[in-house]
């Protein structure tokens, strides 16, 4: 899949926001004034921003309203109502800790649930995906749901939480990457089942159907970045996951947190990255690529 | 809305045949022709003129080898369109409800003006049966010429899909895969239609028919035995000569 920067932004930083989101709304002794205004303005930024450009790929964003209507059968309508739900409880949940002191829980719980309800739907929308067998995964929703969380924690300032929900997420990675990579294969699909031409023999793409590239081989058959593939696992590993947890391991100040969640953010821009260059689209078969 | 249907009252779909199909593209081109200037919007090109062409099509021609165990490799040409499934996945992904399939006779189609091009369907598809359009930005895909089939403007023989009317050499077929007792229905039984990655599980209405066995040519050629150009049996002065040349320093043996 073509790793289109709008789609990486978008699924980093609205799940490090919702994450956050999940955390504050839990929160037995949230914080509160300034305190909440920083973390809550930490948040929408992110959530906000990452849902802003996740419209940049759209064809015709000025339709983007129409999105909502479908939420009984598009995972991509059903995100986009757990998101603005989500984000107008939230703001009332948040106004009641900035401007009142008081804090309403019961917006707190609920919006803790539209914030795992939003990042569980985005997570779906690749999952349900049978043409790319490897998204096509329980790892998917369990990655998605494990970073958000984690980073979440580690935005709030929860270290132990932080740590375990990392690790977690870091075990999760490790254990998509090994099924992932064999996905495709496992899938049954192939290019004999493609074409139906595999009872005659081995089938071979002869010639594409034209001279030039287009949209379907631009879009599903990204080879460019594979071959780094392991060099930019290991950089994931150790940005996303180590760092952070050695850094909540030896204890943090105002300075070292900063480090950690920058490290994790790299880290995870990395991954998703590799999210996107690194899945096959069955289509890619017709063209004798993968 | 973008539920599918559970039921159509017709399946209108294509029916390929592999066996006679030579790849001469004039699908391709009847197909861009007729859709650029009628449903929806125009398929684009982009830097047609230039070394790196690209642009929109509702349908396309591959070639595959096919290399048998024991038999010369066969040259398949392999038109792909959509091919308007059952259980379309296409479909419910869509979250604005552009897409949809029609309940009357089950033509997959875009509504332009809700598409919001975000690309989801076109991932959905295992087939690559859709485009998004690089100027109009709005997802394109073949409507099984929607815009012919019923034009009672048009006469008679034209109301078919522009791919099939174009089709020189009769590979393409149209009719309702859901009459048992339809020409295209009766094409499939007979020759064994199969489905493209029937284990995506999109159940397509689209059919494909295999390329017939090849024949096995008779020896009829009483004299080509005689005019066997290298000796086997290595006798007389060819065999002298092999044994000769292969005796030399070097010589293959």
């Amino acid at each position: 899949m073509h790793p289109a920067p709008s789609v990486i932004i978008f699924t980093t930083f609205s799940g490090l926001g919702f994450g956050l989101l999940f955390w504050l709304g839990l929160d037995t002794t949230a914080p509160t004034g300034w305190v909440a205004f920083v973390f809550f303005a930490i948040a929408y930024l992110m959530a906000v921003g990452g849902l802003i450009a996740s419209t940049f790929h759209l064809g015709h964003p000025e339709r983007a309203l129409k999105a909502f209507s479908q939420w009984r059968s598009s995972w991509l309508s059903r995100e986009g109502i757990a998101a603005v739900f989500t984000l107008l409880i939230m703001a009332l949940y948040g106004a009641g800790l900035v401007f009142f002191g008081a804090q309403w829980s019961i917006l707190g719980w609920l919006g803790a649930l539209g914030a795992l309800a939003t990042v569980f739907t985005t997570s779906m929308i690749y999952t349900q995906l049978k043409t790319i067998p490897r998204w096509n995964h329980w790892t998917t929703p369990a990655l998605f749901l494990t970073l958000s969380l984690g980073g979440g924690a580690l935005l709030s300032g929860r270290v132990t939480l932080a740590m375990l929900l990392l690790l977690a997420a870091a075990a999760v990675q490790i254990a998509a990457w090994y099924f992932g990579d064999s996905r495709l294969k496992d899938s049954g699909t192939s290019l004999a089942s493609a074409t139906g031409l595999g009872g005659i023999g081995e089938v071979r793409a002869f010639e594409p159907p034209h001279t030039g590239t287009n949209y379907l081989l631009k879009e599903f058959v990204h080879v460019v970045g594979r071959k780094h593939a392991t060099q930019l696992r290991l950089i994931t590993l150790l940005l996303a996951f180590a760092v952070p947890i050695a850094i909540l391991l030896l204890g943090v100040n105002h300075v070292t947190a900063l480090l950690a969640v920058v490290s994790h953010i790299a880290g995870v821009l990395c991954l998703r990255w590799l999210f996107f260059a690194q899945a096959e689209h069955v289509v890619g078969l017709y063209y004798g690529k993968r | 809305m973008t539920t599918l249907p559970t039921s159509t009252d017709k399946k209108l779909g294509l029916v390929i045949d592999l066996d006679t199909c030579v790849g001469c593209h004039a699908c391709v081109v009847s197909c861009k022709g007729w859709n650029t200037e009628n449903y929806g919007a125009p398929l684009s090109d982009q830097n047609a003129y230039s070394g790196a062409a690209s642009g929109t099509f509702l349908n396309r021609v591959h070639s595959y080898e096919v290399q048998p165990a024991d038999k010369a490799a066969q040259l398949i040409h392999f038109p792909k369109s959509c091919l308007h499934c059952e259980d379309a996945p296409c479909v419910t992904v869509c979250p604005t409800g552009a897409s949809y399939k029609r309940v009357e006779d089950g033509i997959v189609l875009v509504n332009e003006k809700d598409c919001i091009g975000c690309g989801l369907c076109a991932w959905a598809c295992p087939y690559g049966a859709r485009e998004l359009d690089a100027e109009e930005k709005v997802m394109k895909k073949c409507t099984l010429c929607v815009d012919r089939i019923y034009n009672t403007n048009l006469p008679e023989e034209d109301r078919q899909p522009a791919c099939v009317r174009t089709c020189p050499a009769g590979a393409r077929h149209f009719g309702d895969l859901g009459d048992p007792d339809s020409d295209v229905s009766q094409l499939v039984a007979e020759r064994g239609g199969f489905d493209l990655m029937p284990e995506q599980g999109t159940k397509p209405v689209n059919k494909y028919l295999p390329p017939r066995p090849k024949d096995v040519e008779p020896e009829f050629d009483i004299l080509a035995p005689y005019l066997e150009p290298i000796a086997t049996d290595g006798k007389g002065f060819v065999g002298w000569l092999d044994k000769a040349l292969s005796a030399l320093p070097g010589g293959a043996k």
